[in-house]
Formats: structure tokens, C-alpha cells, sequence
């Protein structure tokens, strides 16, 4: 009885629905029975959206899920670096951020790279590679690491720049995505979390899997795109 | 003080009409967000780089990116003769009060040290040109996903001859018998103000009467600034 | 040579390009018509996703003294920091120069305005033609982009009226259009390793070794040229170069119905 009535205040309370698309200052909520994630503010007892973007409603949590915005440097991530600048111990690669990262020399492989080598040999300026982010500080200094299964130099291949609010969109689900699109186009392609991918294969193929990836980045935020996207690399329209 | 009589709107419009208005998000490819806003005939294009990496070094703030605004008339865009490229005194005072007008409902703090740029071309131009540049770019700034408390809607109020106007256009401006410009920039969901100036005379009542019209006039702005966002997501 | 240029080569070596066109094809063009009021004539361009504004003020001023009959024509280019992010704040650069001056060549040199009808008062006063190329995003290849758009505004230019002193009020136009007698395109085409491209992308600009400008009238001839890019050319090169400009300019010039 008690819990029929909260779920009624709540559903009163709510000012907008499931997966719609709100602006920054946009009233979400008034009332006490929402918790709230990232992205949206309290004042007083009433909730605004502090970005545009997607709202989820799941129970009582409220969460809004950003549609655009810069990669921000997390731990762990993968992503996909231009090297920049040679230094003195490493390289200063660009990873599609506000932040460049930096590879120390023991995080670059396997081998051991003796003090005073020509580090151009193992990666030249404007060289990709896929790497982890393995350090984060509160400054934004960001630390890389190539060691490791899948972490390397890409080799041949061009790369593209997508949203990278939509990469997770583009892999997948348990990469289910970036799979389909690899098994139809026969291409080689590595996603990196901050929004560069990497495609290599054959020419008519290539443009094939970056149209596809340049429409699952379109739309990301509709319902049924595995679908879509399915019926897209098979010649059907949508 | 004495003024004289305003009997009708050049344009016919009402006193607290707006002008036209057409909106746009997401026309600039390249840029990390964009905009268009037009009122009457003054058209703005807004576009926003970053958060990005800062140069010269000095100019970073550790604890918080930096928001620098480039206001700009293209060389075609006034009225009579060319006008000169290159920034004036006027365009560099615009940049200074534009970033006024936004920073109050953006944060930046996550991007330490970091620059985020907004660039305000106008094509065509005839009167709230800064106005619509504030409005462009509060558009932009959320179509680049970045953490916002609100929406900037501005728009120009003022007192030609004897009456309180919203959105005035170049001849009332030039108004023989009198004419005081007031652009003004409000937060909708607040109410509050971020952008006020004013040229020529007018009484403390009547300006507070002006800023009621200017407030009801951004919510206006604002209901299609927030229809040109979603619009984006809903083709 | 980088793996980047060698995989671009091998996909223009199977005949296609980054985006899936043909080697020699251009990416839809559409010309939109007096985006601006405040211009005496205007255009807006948007060629694939690259897009520009091209502006034509008319103002009053005194001719060259070697010219005291002919008006004055100039071409500025502002390569707007809104349109792509290497671009700077700032007067224009060496990039924002040569573009101005490629455009400027291919109308003066064809003598598509006639200058000498811009006359007002021998020696004293005649009009001046000035045109302000402005980029709003840099998706390649504005140095076609923007000599098409000079020549649409130019040709869609009505002088604003003369008043009795001799001074212009802008605030009325004309039916009188500015007297146009060529219309030349410019079109550039760019050499990657040995294969020849037109209308490339930012990444195919990158990696060209040179670049053919060539501005052409309505019945062929070149009217100004401009090489660019840091490698050489051989005289079958632009033998061959030549070729695709003119072909270009006229399947151009049909679409756009000129």
C-alpha cells in the first residue's frame, strides 16, 4: 500500500519520460524520491539537467546520458594515440582529448630500449598505436602503456574521428558491433574509447565500414540499431 | 527628460513582438559544437573548439578551463560600407561582455588548464548583433556537451521615443527622436541577468519595466533555442 | 614515405577515394543566393561538407592613376577559425593570401567584370568591387570552393543607388547588375604519388604532393594558373592536368547552369 503510494508520488513528480533528449536548466524533477547521477543538479528539492543529453530513468535514479563532449582521460581505457613528440624518456602521443598522454620507455614493449636509442625506430612521429591508459591525475597528466594483449602499432590503415560518447554504441554490445561490422567488410578495425578508429582493409571495404560507423554514430540514440545497422550492411535501405 | 512620441513600429510589429526567429544546431562539421541563430535580419553562426590544450602556457588556470569568445561582423555584414576585418575596439569589448554573459552557467572545473573557444561570425547584420551572438553561442556551448546550469537567451530592449520595445532593429535604433539600446542576457530557468548594457537616457522605472519585457522576450528565445537542440536528435 | 600516404595510394591505385568517389569527381555542390542583405550580392557554397560565405560590397573610391577610367576590383580571404580548428585568430596567413589571390587572378585576368563601365568620373571617382571570401567549415578543397562562389556573387551583384553628389545610398539596391562579360571556374586539381584528384578531402590535401590551379572560361581557355604544393611537375603532368580542369569546369558550369 505504502509502496503503490511513493511510486505514484514519484511518477507525478517526474517532469520528462525515459530516453528523452533534454537542454541544459531543463526541470526533471521536483519532490525527494529521486536519486540523481552525473550531470544533473539540485536546487532546493527539484532536479535540472546539467548538460544535454539522453535521460534514463530506471526506479528512482535519474541519469542523463551526454550526446557530445570531449574524451576524457579514464584508467584503463583503450585508445588510440598519434605520436606527437619524441622525448627525452618516452612519447608524447595525441589522444583525441583536451590531454596529451605521454609513454614512458619502460611501458613500450617487451624489449628492453637501452638509454640514448633512436626511440624514432620504435615509433616515428605520426605513428598510431593502441594503448591503456594506465595513470590519471587530478591535472589531467596522463600515462600509456603498449604493454600488453592487443596493445601495438598500427600499421598502414587511416583513422577516423567519431563522437566519443558513441564508441560504446560502435562496439557493441560484448563487442557485437565492431564484430558484425568486421565479419561484413572483411576490414581490420580497432575502436579506441576516445573516439579514433582505425580501419584497414580493402579500399571499396574501407569505405563501406566508415559510412557504416559514421551512421551508427548518427544514430546512436534511437532504439533498434543493431537492426538497422544489420539491414544497412546488407544492401537494404534505412 | 523629454521624448518624443513613437506612434507605431516601423515594422508594425507589436511593442514586446519579436522579430522572425530561426534556429539551427550541429551546422558545423568540423567544430565540437555549433549554432545559428537568426532575428530579423542579423544572422549569427557560433561554433566551439575544445575543452583544448592552451597556448601560451601562462594564460592556463589550474583549477579550471578558460572560455575566450571571437566576435565577429564579416566584411559584407553592415550596414552601408565594407566593413574592415581584423578586431576593433567594439568587437573586443563584445568578446569580453559575451564571456561574461556565459561563463555564469558553464563549468569548466573538470578541464583544468584547458581553453574552450567560441567564434561568432555574422554574415548580415541590422541591430542585436551581440544579442544574437550570446544566444548562438549558448547553443553551441550545450551542443558540445559541456556541463551547463542553463541556457543564455539574449536580446536587446529599449525605449524608442516614448515606448518600452523589445528587440530593436537598425531604424529604431536610429530613431530621431530618441532611442535607448539596452541588450540584455538572462538565464531562463533563473530569471537571473548576465549580460546588461545600455546606451542612451531612460528613467530607473521605465528600465526596470524594460528588463519584465527582456525577461519575458528570453523566454521566448528560449523555448526555440531548446526546440533547435532536440531537433538535432530528432530527424 | 609514410604508411599513411601508402595507404592512401593503394586505395586510389584501385581507383577510389577516401569517401568512395571517383578518382576525377567532385562531391554535390549547392549554391544558395543572398545569404546576406547587408551584401550587394552574396553567396553561400557548400561543396560536400565544405562550406563558405563569399561577399560583394560596392563602394565609391578613386581609380589607379594608370587607370583613370577602370573601377577596382579586390579579393579578400578569411579563413574564419570557426571552420576548422588549425585556423587562427589573427590577419590573414600565407594559406588565406594565396587563396585570395588565385581567385582574384582567375576573374581579373579574364576580364569578367568590365571594369570600364564602373566608371563614375574619369581620373575622380569609379566603383570598387570588393569580394570577402568567408569560411564556415573546412571539409578540403576551398580553393574551388571559393573561386565558384566569388564568380556566383559577383554575377548576382546589383549596384546600390548612386545619389546626385555622387555618394551611395545603401539602403537602396538597384535593378542594375554589375556588367559581367566572362565567367571563369577555377578548378585544382591535385597529384597524390602519380595519380591526379580533384575536390579532395582535408586528409587527401595533406598527403598531395602538388597541386594545378587553373581558372577557365566558358570556351576553355586557361586565364591563370597556380602551382602549388612542394613537389615538382612535369610538363605531361600538367598537360594532363589541364585536361581534367577544363572537362571539370564546363560539367560545373552545366550543373550550376551558368
Amino acid at each position: 500500500m505504502n509502496g503503490e503510494n511513493s511510486k505514484m508520488k514519484t511518477a507525478n513528480a517526474l517532469k520528462v519520460q525515459d530516453r528523452d533528449i533534454v537542454v541544459p536548466g531543463e526541470l526533471l524533477c521536483e519532490g525527494e524520491g529521486f536519486v540523481h547521477g552525473k550531470n544533473i543538479y539540485k536546487k532546493e528539492n527539484k532536479l535540472f539537467a546539467g548538460m544535454l543529453g539522453m535521460v534514463r530513468i530506471e526506479k528512482d535514479i535519474v541519469k542523463i546520458i551526454p550526446l557530445s563532449g570531449k574524451y576524457m582521460p579514464k584508467e584503463e581505457d583503450r585508445v588510440i594515440g598519434k605520436v606527437i613528440d619524441v622525448l627525452m624518456s618516452g612519447w608524447r602521443f595525441e589522444i583525441n582529448s583536451a590531454y596529451s598522454a605521454v609513454l614512458p620507455l619502460k611501458e613500450a614493449g617487451s624489449d628492453f630500449i637501452p638509454k640514448g636509442a633512436d626511440l624514432t625506430k620504435y615509433f616515428d612521429f605520426d605513428d598510431y598505436v593502441v594503448a591503456q591508459i594506465t595513470n590519471v591525475t587530478t591535472q589531467n597528466l596522463v600515462d600509456l602503456t603498449t604493454r600488453g594483449p592487443g596493445l601495438k602499432k598500427l600499421r598502414g590503415g587511416r583513422v577516423i574521428q567519431v563522437n566519443p560518447t558513441k564508441v560504446p554504441r560502435i562496439i557493441g554490445k560484448d563487442a557485437s558491433m565492431v564484430k558484425l561490422l568486421k565479419d561484413s567488410t572483411g576490414c581490420d578495425i580497432q575502436v579506441g574509447q576516445n573516439g579514433l578508429v582505425w580501419v584497414s582493409g580493402d579500399p571499396e571495404k574501407e569505405v563501406i565500414a566508415i559510412n557504416t560507423i559514421k551512421k551508427i554514430e548518427k544514430e546512436a540514440h534511437t532504439q533498434g540499431l543493431t537492426e538497422n545497422i544489420d539491414a544497412f550492411l546488407k544492401g537494404g535501405k534505412k | 527628460m523629454k521624448s518624443a512620441k513613437y506612434e507605431k513600429r516601423f515594422d508594425g510589429r507589436d511593442w514586446e513582438e519579436l522579430r522572425p526567429m530561426n534556429a539551427k544546431v550541429g551546422i558545423i562539421p568540423r567544430a565540437d559544437g555549433s549554432a545559428m541563430f537568426q532575428i530579423g535580419k542579423t544572422t549569427a553562426y557560433a561554433a566551439v573548439y575544445g575543452p583544448r590544450d592552451l597556448h601560451p602556457k601562462f594564460m592556463q588556470n589550474p583549477r579550471t578551463g578558460i572560455l575566450r569568445c571571437d566576435y565577429n561582423m564579416l566584411p559584407f555584414s553592415g550596414h552601408g560600407e565594407r566593413v574592415r576585418p581584423g578586431g576593433s575596439r567594439r568587437s573586443k569589448e563584445i568578446n569580453l561582455v559575451m564571456q561574461n554573459a556565459l561563463l555564469p552557467v558553464l563549468d569548466l572545473t573538470d578541464f583544468p588548464n584547458t581553453v574552450v573557444d567560441i567564434f561568432v561570425d555574422l554574415p548580415q547584420t541590422d541591430a542585436g548583433t551581440r544579442c544574437a551572438a550570446i544566444t548562438a553561442a549558448s547553443m553551441a556551448l550545450a551542443d558540445a556537451g559541456l556541463s551547463m546550469k542553463g541556457l543564455v537567451s539574449a536580446v536587446a530592449v529599449g525605449k524608442v521615443g516614448d515606448k518600452i520595445v523589445v528587440d530593436l532593429n537598425y531604424d529604431e535604433e536610429a530613431f530621431e527622436g530618441g532611442a535607448a539600446d539596452i541588450p540584455v542576457a538572462v538565464i531562463p530557468s533563473t530569471g537571473e541577468i548576465t549580460l546588461l548594457q545600455l546606451d542612451g537616457e531612460v528613467s530607473k522605472e521605465d528600465l526596470m519595466k524594460a528588463l519584465e519585457y527582456a525577461k519575458r522576450a528570453a523566454n521566448k528565445i528560449h523555448e526555440l533555442q531548446k526546440k533547435a537542440l532536440k531537433e538535432k536528435y530528432h530527424e | 614515405m609514410n604508411e599513411q600516404k601508402q595507404h592512401l595510394l593503394r586505395a586510389l591505385a584501385k581507383g577510389v577515394r577516401y569517401d568512395g568517389r571517383a578518382l576525377t569527381e567532385f562531391r554535390p555542390l549547392k549554391v544558395e543566393l543572398d545569404i546576406s542583405r547587408s551584401a550587394e550580392g552574396s553567396t553561400r557554397v557548400l561543396l560536400g561538407e565544405t562550406d563558405l560565405f563569399v561577399g560583394v560590397k560596392l563602394g565609391i573610391e578613386t581609380p589607379y592613376p594608370d587607370t583613370p577610367e577602370d573601377g577596382n576590383f579586390m579579393v579578400n580571404a578569411e579563413l574564419r577559425p570557426m571552420s576548422n580548428p588549425e585556423f587562427e585568430v589573427g590577419p590573414p596567413g600565407n594559406q588565406a593570401i594565396e587563396l585570395a589571390r588565385v581567385v582574384d587572378r582567375g576573374i581579373r585576368e579574364a576580364h569578367a567584370i568590365d571594369t570600364a563601365k564602373l566608371c563614375i568620373k574619369k581620373g575622380e571617382k569609379v566603383w570598387s568591387v570588393m569580394v570577402d571570401v568567408c569560411t564556415v567549415n573546412d571539409d578540403g578543397n576551398l580553393l574551388d570552393a571559393s573561386g565558384i562562389g566569388a564568380i556566383i556573387a559577383i554575377k548576382n551583384t546589383f549596384f546600390p543607388k548612386l545619389k546626385e553628389d555622387n555618394t551611395v545610398d545603401y539602403e537602396e539596391k538597384t535593378k542594375n547588375k554589375l556588367p559581367l562579360q566572362k565567367e571563369p571556374i577555377p578548378i585544382t586539381v591535385y597529384k597524390v604519388g602519380s595519380y591526379f584528384i580533384v575536390d579532395p578531402l582535408p586528409v587527401e590535401e595533406k598527403l598531395s604532393d602538388a597541386r594545378l590551379t587553373a581558372a577557365i572560361t566558358e570556351e576553355g581557355i586557361v586565364c591563370a594558373l597556380q602551382k602549388g604544393g612542394e613537389s615538382q611537375l612535369t610538363t605531361d603532368d600538367i598537360s594532363k592536368m589541364l585536361d581534367i580542369s577544363i572537362d571539370k569546369a564546363q560539367e560545373i558550369r552545366k550543373k550550376l547552369k551558368l
